[in-house]
């Protein structure tokens, strides 16, 4: 049976200063606290321009509405890019990096002030480029910045500042396990969700490295020190911080999904060593995924690039695949041993929609796989990528990948922040409920409004499509419903950052009392200690509903790659 | 967001099995996919290239376009010659900002060497409707082995923003 892990006592000194939770009775260090509040109060900020500068991208890219001009359409887009992409994530990682090297193994924060040191980079350089771009027409490079188009030199040392403040941050997450395992203040193995934000972690690390080998020769060569910089390598370079940041997302995804499913439903892991061995196959195979982007690259092998695009034997995507059988088996099993028993889906009725958490975990787990993961695998198969390179496809792809994936799954994670960690109640309970609904609805729509846009030829990164002459009238279709898309998932977003504010902002600190924001009174995270292993190997308890579901997926999932290579063997011959 | 319990290393369960080995199976399927169709398919990504100066090319472009211009038309107001060369020759088409250079005019169903280079930033080569997408690097010259299928115009977009007036980089292919 699993056990809250704290259990020794923390000694006393200065250094220790914390709090013991009464909805977890987890023990939260002050410093910790401070830090995830800073952390994320970034990542709202930087989620709230990223946001609007998506509202009027979308609605320029939706034909029919077509609002902004050219230079002010490619230079919010570069910093929709980066706001969202690098910035609004990789701030709520750095919040939960430092949530599960403390609080979750009952540690303290053995570095705060480097932590905080970090903190100040990123702000620093997140802020910065954002400068950079609105000032600087040069600087108007997209998030890519491929060379050799040159932007300004504070546009490189912007995300050096970022990379370097985000990698002081992760560093200090290592300190922290290292730390609390030398002072014992765990015993065993870390906690799953630990484990999973340690191979975020450590993804991050050289992910982080990489974009270091691309940039810093940017920098250089934007100030004429350099005087050639290679077009091919800076892209391999580029992707190998590019794609595997993503990874990071997914793998940090994931463990906000174990935690979700913990705290709404209260799962036990089906198999611990399952859901652990799943990430240790990201943590192998998932940075050969930078080649999807190289992949109608000139002077690179056919073999280079099947190896790495399929992550060896697409272990990678097996390790996916594992994740998205273990978490709603656990939830399965979770409410069949709550007495949920009836036919495959009766315990799918009875779970818990109006909890904003759960709410959240399913409508990212869908978009993620049924659509992000997909489309991915698809348009990463190396000769299919030659229908969809730098179509819209590619960022259909991504927006429910990240969009609708992980900014859903961060975003209901939040309305658990606030009370436990904000300690402030949470208000616009209702707003809150609707939300990852409303918020998943449109990025769904926006990624199918770019996905059957980018299969009919439109590209991505295109302030105008209609200089390519004749466009089919279904264009027009699939773009409105990009648009439209963008509207509800604006909505989406507006509707969260208000609940956030208005809870943040105004009421005084309450002590948190309940773990469940709107369906009960019950703390599920300490219901899930008191499943037994009868409960979870009771026939009446096994999983069969998930079997059913992961194996539609499957079938989804076959019927969309053989229909790409359908769709490939119609076009011309090439070679 | 718990300690495991002390041992948590346990054999899988059978609904595990199952899916893993299902999984696992389907993996290896995508695997074998992509050298089956390089061996069997038409259509794949072209491997070859060479090193190339933005001068060098440009001199085989404009020697190109002089052995084979047969006319000329426009696009979007701009004149470009129209190239009809052989079947079964060296074709070039030069991408700056924000132009592709010449139109090229072509046989369907012949084989042509199309070479393709950037003299400036990089460019995405995208044939539309087919649907054909490549990217152009310069100082590479990208040789892509391609028979036309189908007749018309196609249009060719540049898909890999290249500085503010991207969008208005248009090409045509002629397929008689």
């Amino acid at each position: 049976m699993a056990t809250l892990a704290p259990t020794t006592q923390w000694m006393t000194g200065a250094k220790d200063d914390y709090r013991v939770c009464g909805v977890t009775t987890l023990k939260v260090d002050m410093h910790t606290e401070r830090l995830i509040i800073a952390n994320a109060v970034m990542a709202v900020v930087t989620l709230v321009l990223g946001g609007l500068f998506a509202l009027l991208i979308a609605l320029t890219r939706w034909q029919a509405v077509h609002l902004l001009d050219a230079t002010w359409f490619y230079r919010l887009l570069t910093l929709h890019g980066i706001d969202m992409l690098v910035a609004w994530i990789v701030f709520f990682e750095m919040a939960g990096l430092h949530f599960g090297s403390t609080a979750l193994l009952n540690a303290r924060h053995a570095a705060p002030k480097l932590a905080w040191f970090g903190w100040a980079l990123m702000t620093i350089g997140g802020l910065m480029v954002n400068g950079v771009v609105l000032f600087d027409a040069s600087s108007i490079v997209t998030f890519t910045a491929y060379v050799p188009l040159k932007a300004h030199p504070l546009f490189y040392l912007s995300y050096i500042l970022f990379a370097v403040g985000a990698l002081i941050q992760v560093i200090t997450f290592f300190i922290n396990l290292v730390v609390a395992k030398r002072e014992k203040r765990f015993e065993g193995s870390m906690p799953l969700a630990v484990f999973g934000l340690m191979t975020a972690a450590i993804l991050a690390v050289y992910t982080l490295l990489e974009g270091a080998a691309a940039v810093v020769p940017a920098f250089f060569w934007s100030m004429g020190i350099l005087k050639n910089y290679d077009p091919g390598i800076y892209r391999n370079f580029f992707w190998g911080f590019g794609h595997p940041a993503q990874q990071v997302n997914l793998a940090a995804m994931v463990a906000i999904w174990y935690m979700l499913a913990q705290m709404t439903v209260g799962i036990r892991p089906v198999n611990e060593k399952f859901s652990r061995l799943a990430f240790i196959l990201y943590l192998f195979f998932i940075n050969l995924g930078s080649a999807h982007h190289l992949l109608v690259d000139p002077g690179l092998s056919f073999a280079w690039k099947a190896v790495n695009t399929s992550y060896a034997m697409y272990l990678a995507v097996l390790g996916s695949m594992m994740h998205a059988f273990s978490i709603p088996a656990a939830m399965e099993i979770a409410l069949r041993a709550k007495g949920f028993t009836k036919g495959l889906f009766g315990w799918l009725r009875n779970a818990p929609w109006g909890e904003p958490g759960f709410a959240a975990l399913v409508m990212s787990m869908i978009i993620f796989g049924w659509i992000g993961g997909v489309t991915g695998v698809t348009i990463g198969t190396e000769q299919i990528n030659m229908l969809a390179h730098n179509t819209l496809r590619l960022p259909g792809h991504f927006h429910a990948t990240v969009v609708g994936g992980t900014t859903t799954a961060f975003m209901g994670f939040t309305y658990y922040v606030i009370p436990l960690i904000f300690r402030k109640e949470l208000k616009l309970k209702s707003w809150a409920k609707w939300q990852p609904y409303v918020y998943g609805f449109g990025s769904i729509l926006v990624s199918l409004g770019m996905i059957t846009s980018g299969l009919q030829g439109v590209a991505r990164r295109n302030w105008d499509i209609t200089f390519a002459g004749v466009v089919p009238g279904t264009v027009d279709l699939t773009l409105a419903i990009f648009g439209i898309g963008a509207l509800i998932a604006v909505a989406g977003g507006i509707m969260y950052v208000t609940v956030v504010l208005v809870s943040i902002l105004t009421g005084p600190r309450v002590e948190p009392t309940n773990m469940l924001l709107l369906t009960g009174t019950n703390n599920p995270l300490l219901d899930s200690t008191k499943l037994t292993d009868r409960d979870m190997e009771h026939p009446k308890n096994q999983p069969k509903g998930t079997l059913v579901l992961v194996f539609a997926f499957l079938a989804w999932f076959a019927i969309y790659y053989l229909t790409n290579w359908w769709l490939l063997g119609r076009t011309w011959f090439i070679r | 967001m718990l300690a495991p319990e002390r041992t948590w290393w346990k054999p899988l369960g059978r609904l595990e099995k199952t899916w893993l080995t299902v999984a696992f199976v389907w993996c290896i399927f995508l695997t074998l996919m992509m050298p089956l169709w390089y061996f069997m398919g038409k259509q794949n990504v072209p491997t070859e290239t060479y090193r190339i100066s933005a001068a060098d090319f440009s001199a085989k472009v404009n020697a190109f376009v002089e052995q084979y211009k047969v006319g000329e038309d426009t696009i979007n107001g701009v004149t470009f010659p129209v190239v009809a060369p052989p079947p079964g020759s060296d074709v070039y088409l030069r991408a700056s900002t924000w132009q592709w250079y010449p139109i090229l005019q072509l046989e369907v169903g012949e084989t042509y060497r199309l070479h393709i280079s950037s003299m400036d930033l990089q460019h995405g080569f995208s044939l539309q409707p087919v649907n054909i997408n490549l990217q152009v690097l310069p100082g590479y010259d990208y040789v892509a082995t391609i028979v036309p299928t189908s007749t018309g115009d196609f249009t060719i977009v540049c898909n890999e923003f290249c500085s503010l007036g991207h969008h208005t980089m248009v090409g045509k292919i002629i397929v008689k």
